[in-house]
C-alpha cells in the first residue's frame, strides 16, 4: 500500500525538478498544477490506508485551490488584473 | 468481488500518474509538457478516484470520492486551457520542430482571434 504512496512521491519529485530549472515561468506555472493534482491523489490514497473520511474532504479542498491558483497563474501570464 | 477491479484501477492510474510526471520532465516545450501531463489528471487521479468508489461503495468515503472526480473533470481540463492560452499571450516560445502554429498565423494577418484582448 505505501509503495503507491511513494511512487507518487517521485512524481512530485519530478514536477519540482520541473519547477527548479523550467526555462520559462510557463513550465514551473504547469508543473506546480501537476504538483497539485499528485497531492489529491496522495491525500485519497492515505484516506483509503488509514481509513480516515475526513481525508477525503480534504481531497475535494485541494483539488479546488490547486483549481483557483491556476486560474490566478493563467490570468498573471495573460498580463491582466485578478478581478478582470 | 469488486476488490480486485478497485485495486487494478486504483494501479492504472498510479501508472497514468508517473507516466505523466515523467513526461513533465523529457518533452522539449511547455506545450508538449502540458499535453502530457494533463493526461496524468483526467486518467491518473480521476483513475483513483474511481476504483476508491468502486472498494468502498456507497459510504461516505465512496460519496466523497466520487464527488471530488467529479470536481476533477470539471476543473482541471478548464485550468489546463487557461495555462495554455497564457503562455501563448505571455509569448513563450514554441519548440525549434514545430511546424504549424495557426493562432500565431492569424495574429500575424491582423485577425485577432480574442476580442477583448487588452
Amino acid at each position: 500500500m505505501s509503495i503507491m504512496i511513494v511512487i507518487l512521491g517521485i512524481g512530485g519529485f519530478l514536477c519540482l525538478l520541473r519547477i527548479y530549472q523550467g526555462p520559462s515561468i510557463s513550465d514551473r506555472a504547469v508543473g506546480v498544477d501537476i504538483m497539485g493534482i499528485l497531492f489529491v491523489g496522495i491525500t485519497a490514497l492515505s484516506a483509503v490506508f488509514y481509513d480516515l473520511s475526513f481525508l477525503m474532504d480534504l481531497s475535494i479542498t485541494l483539488t479546488l485551490f490547486s483549481f483557483i491558483g491556476t486560474l490566478a497563474l493563467a490570468k498573471y501570464l495573460q498580463k491582466r488584473s485578478l478581478d478582470d | 468481488m469488486i476488490s480486485p477491479i478497485g485495486w487494478i484501477i486504483i494501479w492504472i492510474g498510479i501508472g497514468f500518474d508517473i507516466l505523466g510526471a515523467i513526461g513533465l520532465v523529457r518533452f522539449p516545450d511547455v506545450y508538449n509538457r502540458l499535453q502530457a501531463s494533463t493526461k496524468c489528471v483526467t486518467l491518473g487521479t480521476f483513475g483513483i478516484m474511481v476504483g476508491i468508489f468502486l472498494l468502498k461503495g456507497f459510504s461516505p468515503m465512496g460519496i466523497k470520492a466520487l464527488i471530488c472526480g467529479a470536481f476533477l473533470l470539471l476543473t482541471s481540463p478548464v485550468a489546463a486551457h487557461a495555462l495554455m492560452k497564457g503562455s501563448l499571450h505571455f509569448g513563450t516560445k514554441m519548440w525549434k520542430g514545430t511546424v504549424m502554429d495557426k493562432y500565431g498565423e492569424d495574429k500575424l494577418n491582423g485577425k485577432q482571434i480574442e476580442k477583448g484582448d487588452k
